[in-house]
């Protein structure tokens, strides 16, 4: 985002929309939604498309995992064979000290070497990411619906409605994320709560996507405080619409663009929280491959077979940093003055 | 204004009961009375050497007394813990040093450095540099603590030497030692803070650039730099620097797990992590009320500052 010559650059009245779009939609003539306008916006930014495009090839490399695993592999995620043919030559998975084979770099079994217990690094790595991802969508989809039903009600109701909640979201919030997370996570796997027991990948979803509400919330009711005295909100409340309706159909649309921006942000955080969350032993169990589950073996080995650590570190970092870029392209192309912030250690 | 600062600070002090209450009923339901008598007697205890300890400790009371109890004895330091039996003050003292020295010196280095690329970002902005500096900051908030560390500790450590495997040596035992010790674990914790930082500064500095005073400054003849130093920099530092108050005050109160137990550094985040593994309510209630009570004395302290400086804020 550049400096704009605009003495108060802001938002437009009663629309919420920033200037600078508005500016931009002048120029191109009517009929130009706010959507289309930030669709043109990010078009042109190509470094976010790149990076929207490799983050979109992660996610279809690790949904063809039974297809790597099953026709080039011949591995499964979980099978720990002691020998292994290659070239005609049949090889031990593990020499004679336990060390595993480092990446073979050839089209077949251990593609990218073996972890400690034997397995196909390359086979896990997609598995993984699939969980990791399937993880990370979960959390988002979980705090992003949470979330707004919090901001939307604490921001509309005001007063006593407010006043539960944000206090409730005051608690979470002073709690260190990963604490939080651990502790909740520990609570769950001795005691299950639910529907959520300890050897569900979803269980781990729905720590992160908790501890993540009051970071998405606040915002969102901050905008609502604001909305709700708009001329049009007093329009609809005169026509006799309900509260309900209102929050619907006035209100709802016009934080859309913030939680369309919080999404990607959302999903980046949350696959990074899992990979913490399970090298402290509180996130994704074995024998289940995750991102975080082959960088913490891979660590438990150092200083032996460190490519264990490198790949799907790299492979995370890769996701993690493609969504963190394509959604800073998102942000700016639709709500540049938008101020998020979600990461914490 | 008095009346401001009684109403945040009763606020403040009902959240502090909140979180303990939480806490505390989290572990309870985990372990109920018995379970826990059952655990600290041991495996081979019959059933009237449980019911004694129950009786002895006072998980046969209601939750409430138990609570209360126990709270009582974390605020006046007679807490120990049911699983090592170590006093939880002498614990939370033991591990104090080597947290304050992490964060500390990572607090620092942060703080500076997202200064200096915020700024430097916000004046080349749309540039080159700027975007390089936006690269690297991305991938600052992309990369996951522990695996930096475990890269770090990797190449640096054990092929190269340069720094330890891990572990902490005290400052009054040997300055140099210490400071050898702290280089990585300082970088590693800043790279993530480095990255949200200096995104925040750029962002509230271009902001800044469009204030009238920031005209008003430049139009009686400031020189560049003396607007970008005395006008747009000390206003576009003030969020900055309270969101710096919160997170320091979450990674002395143990907020550094991941940082503190891939480079062994015992200290208050390693013993939190270590209570919640060990199922060790006292301890982890205990730590948990300290890292609570730094961040809402912080957060309460910085509001209290906001509206001091900015009236605006009081009459909400």
């Amino acid at each position: 985002m550049t400096p704009t010559d605009e003495p108060h650059a802001g938002t437009a009245l009663n629309t919420g929309i920033p200037v600078e779009l508005l500016a931009e939609a002048a120029e191109l003539g009517p009929g130009i939604g706010p959507y289309q306008l930030a669709w043109r916006r990010l078009r042109r930014s190509r470094v976010s498309l790149a990076f929207g495009g490799l983050f979109a090839l992660i996610v279809v490399l690790c949904l063809l995992a039974p297809i790597y695993s099953h026709y080039i592999a011949h591995i499964g995620p979980n099978a720990e064979p002691y020998t292994f043919t290659i070239g005609g030559k049949t090889e031990d998975v593990l020499n004679s000290v336990g060390i595993p084979i480092g990446p073979t770099w050839q089209l077949g079994p251990y593609f990218l070497g073996a972890d400690q217990n034997n397995r196909d690094v390359a086979v896990r790595l997609l598995y993984g990411g699939r969980n990791s991802l399937e993880i990370g969508a979960a959390a988002t989809l979980f705090t992003m619906i949470l979330a707004t039903i919090c901001g939307l009600l604490a921001g509309y109701f005001r007063g006593l409605t407010d006043g539960i909640i944000s206090r409730v979201l005051d608690v979470i919030w002073a709690y260190p994320v990963y604490l939080l997370g651990i502790m909740l996570g520990t609570v769950i796997e001795v005691r299950g709560l639910g529907p959520f027991h300890n050897t569900t990948l979803m269980t781990t979803a729905a720590v992160i996507g908790f501890v993540y509400i009051p970071y998405v919330a606040k915002p969102i009711r901050a905008q609502v405080l604001a909305l709700r005295e708009r001329e049009f909100v007093d329009a609809a409340r005169q026509q006799g619409l309900g509260p309900l309706r209102i929050i619907v159909s006035e209100i709802l649309p016009n934080v859309a663009s913030t939680i369309i921006v919080f999404i990607p942000l959302m999903l980046a955080n949350a696959v990074l929280t899992e990979a913490g969350l399970t090298y402290l032993g509180a996130g994704v169990r074995p024998p289940n491959p995750s991102w975080g589950t082959m960088i913490s073996d891979g660590i438990a080995q150092i200083p032996a077979s460190f490519s264990n650590v490198l790949i799907p570190g790299i492979m995370l970092v890769l996701a993690v940093l493609s969504v963190n870029v394509f959604g800073d392209g998102l942000r700016d192309a639709l709500d540049p003055r938008a101020k998020i912030r979600l990461a914490k250690e | 204004m008095a009346r401001f600062v009684v109403r945040r600070l009763m606020v403040m002090i009902a959240l502090l009961v909140a979180i303990s209450i939480v806490t505390f009923l989290a572990f309870v339901v985990v372990l109920p009375g018995s379970d826990q008598a059952a655990m600290i007697a041991g495996r081979l205890a019959n059933p009237a050497e449980v019911h004694l300890i129950s009786v002895k400790y006072g998980f046969d009371r209601p939750i409430w007394v138990q609570y209360v109890k126990t709270m009582a004895n974390i605020f006046d330091g007679s807490a120990y813990s049911y699983q090592s039996s170590f006093n939880v003050l002498s614990q939370i003292e033991a591990g104090f040093p080597t947290t304050l020295s992490l964060a500390l010196g990572a607090g620092i280095i942060w703080l500076g450095t997202s200064i200096v690329v915020g700024t430097l970002a916000a004046i080349k902005a749309g540039r080159y540099t700027d975007q390089v500096l936006t690269v690297l900051s991305m991938i600052g908030v992309s990369m996951p603590v522990f695996f930096l560390g475990a890269v770090l500790i990797y190449f640096l450590g054990y092929k190269a030497g340069v720094i330890p495997l891990g572990g902490y040596v005290p400052l009054t035992q040997s300055p140099s030692q210490w400071l050898w010790h702290l280089v990585a674990p300082w970088f590693t914790l800043s790279v993530l803070f480095i990255g949200i930082y200096s995104r925040v500064l750029r962002s509230t500095i271009l902001d800044t650039i469009n204030e009238d005073f920031v005209r008003t400054a430049k139009a009686k003849g400031l020189s560049e730099r003396q607007v970008l130093l005395r006008h747009i920099l000390r206003n576009s530092l003030v969020p900055i620097i309270s969101l710096w108050g919160l997170d320091l005050a979450q990674v002395i109160g143990g907020g550094a797990i991941l940082t503190e137990s891939v480079y062994n550094l015992h200290g208050i985040g390693y013993l939190v992590y270590q209570s919640v593994t060990r199922l060790d309510t006292v301890t982890l209630l205990s730590v948990v009320m300290l890292t609570a009570l730094a961040v809402v004395v912080i957060g309460a302290l910085t509001e209290i500052v906001y509206a001091f400086l900015d009236p605006r804020i009081r009459l909400q």
